[in-house]
């Protein structure tokens, strides 16, 4: 069963990976590891190349040099058994605005293989996970920004992953939505277990207890606890050594 | 880990549920799909009827009129139309990312890609039907066997133009560049073929344009379709049809190969 993976495997092993683009690099050897429950914020600024890193993780592309190993299995070799365990929210609205939320959630459920039956009830499971259960056959139109969020989170863990990507999923959400929002999907990363892998640039969303991993300029300046990442920046807040992270051309590696 | 025959059913179904779906909802696209071929037949077939009578050709039995001539080309032409449409639709999925959300699935991308084809060919042979419906009332009947001969002649009509339009959709990189596929891959297509003359009479015209809709895998489409509605098979046409069909479907597969697709060019941040 687990042929590719060990029991003690992490979520996500990302080791080495290099990537350029048109000849310039866009990543250069950028290495971390997620575990279980754990809830990674990375940071970084537009253009620092989390986008990027988030479509090789999810293997929109493939022309790169290092590995990534989702629970264990390499994305190259085990490309199906690495899908079928993570769990992805991407940066722009995904869902089809006119189908009803149990119809986009089911949708997803038939592309993971599951049957009509199993794949109603996981949608309710989620649905009300997320706190939407009576929105079950709104069409999806007709929900507000952070809604629309919400159903996707719904989505991403309907399949019961071991690791969820989310690349800047408030983008476009208003104060509110968005505390909202930062705030549920912590909560879901302890309670599932899950590790979420969150993408940003806003440094409000770093909760004291995340791991971080800031990336700029294609590179991890740093990645650790929040405590760590002060350490070695010499801050005294996670937005004063993100500064000092992200500009000039300091390499502070814990 | 495998993957079992009943997981891959589970995914077709919902790829092609979703697209049914959508085109419920989009009704006016089925409309629009509708009146093309429909104003070709009125007006232009009606239009023509007197000066275009067809000589007796295979598989025809008696002299014709142009009106049941034209009526494989437009069956062809509304499945042209559904395959750029589809295509146009991935263009936009992708911008929009829900080809993400369809790429991320743990199955492999061929069978995805296919599942999708076969979505985009259940619409089109629902619009063929419906189509070739109004015409008999309109009093252009086939054999009725040959409505169910023309099924088959539809589903590879119906991956062939969708695989091209899905090869397409690797190049375009955005929606506007729409309207150029429509002047330079549709419009070509569709009038360089015996969709609108025979074949024999295009050479009559000119042997150039004659040359052109030989070579032009649409004609053998075209001709499969009008074989099939009088309960005949054209097997050249079949297997020019089904080579294409096969050759298109493995460029477009490698278009969307993540390691070396056009994918791989939309940088981001």
């Amino acid at each position: 069963m687990r042929e590719g993976g060990r029991d003690d495997a992490p979520a996500l092993e990302v080791d080495g990976l290099s990537f350029s683009y048109s000849g310039k690099p866009v990543l250069e050897e950028v290495g971390f590891r997620l575990e279980a429950g754990q809830f990674t914020v990375l940071l970084g600024p537009n253009g620092a190349g989390k986008t990027t890193l988030f479509s090789l993780i999810t293997r929109l592309y493939d022309r790169r040099v290092g590995t990534i190993r989702v629970d264990g299995f390499e994305l190259r070799r085990h490309a199906v058994a690495a899908h079928a365990r993570m769990g992805v929210v991407f940066q722009q609205p995904t869902l089809d605005l006119d189908l009803s939320v149990r119809q986009n959630l089911t949708y997803h459920a038939a592309l993971h293989g599951m049957g009509p039956r199993e794949a109603r009830r996981r949608a309710e499971e989620q649905v009300a996970r997320v706190g939407l259960g009576d929105a079950l056959k709104t069409r999806v139109r007709q929900l507000s920004g952070g809604q629309r969020r919400r159903v996707e989170i719904a989505r991403g863990l309907l399949h019961r992953p071991r690791l969820l990507l989310l690349d800047e999923p408030t983008v476009g959400l208003d104060i509110a939505a968005r505390r909202d929002l930062v705030e549920r999907v912590h909560r879901l990363c302890v309670e599932e277990g899950v590790a979420v892998l969150w993408a940003t640039h806003l440094i409000d969303e770093v909760y004291p207890e995340d791991r971080v991993v800031v990336l700029d300029g294609g590179k991890v300046r740093a990645s650790g606890s929040v405590s760590e990442i002060l350490a070695a920046s010499g801050g005294t807040s996670i937005g004063e050594a993100f500064d000092t992270l992200t500009t000039g051309p300091v390499e502070v590696v814990s | 880990m495998s993957v079992g025959m009943g997981r891959y059913l589970h995914c077709m179904r919902g790829v092609v549920s979703r697209e049914l779906l959508r085109f419920v909802h989009q009704r006016s696209r089925f409309v629009a799909a509708l009146v093309r071929p429909l104003i070709w037949l009125f007006v232009f077939a009606a239009g023509f009827r007197m000066a275009l009578g067809v000589a007796m050709t295979d598989p025809y039995k008696t002299y014709i009129l142009y009106e049941v001539y034209i009526i494989p080309g437009l069956v062809g032409m509304i499945q042209l139309f559904n395959g750029m449409q589809s295509s146009l639709s991935m263009v936009y999925d992708r911008e929009m990312g829900s080809m993400r959300v369809l790429l991320v699935s743990p199955f492999p991308r061929w069978y995805l890609l296919v599942c999708k084809l076969l979505a985009g060919t259940l619409v089109s042979i629902a619009q063929v039907y419906v189509f070739l419906t109004i015409a008999w009332f309109y009093g252009i009947k086939a054999p009725p066997m040959g409505y169910v001969w023309i099924l088959p002649a539809l589903v590879v009509t119906g991956f062939m133009v969708g695989a091209l339009g899905m090869l397409l959709s690797t190049f375009v990189k955005q929606l506007e560049n729409f309207a150029g596929v429509m002047n330079f891959v549709i419009f070509p297509m569709f009038f360089l073929s015996s969709a609108l003359y025979p074949l024999w009479r295009i050479r009559e015209g000119s042997y150039l344009v004659y040359q052109i809709a030989a070579m032009n895998p649409f004609t053998y489409a075209v001709e499969m379709i009008r074989f099939a509605l009088y309960e005949q098979l054209n097997l050249d046409a079949v297997m020019i049809v089904v080579a294409t069909t096969l050759v298109l479907l493995a460029l477009a597969i490698l278009g969307y190969n993540p390691a070396r697709g056009m994918m791989a060019r939309k940088g981001g941040g």
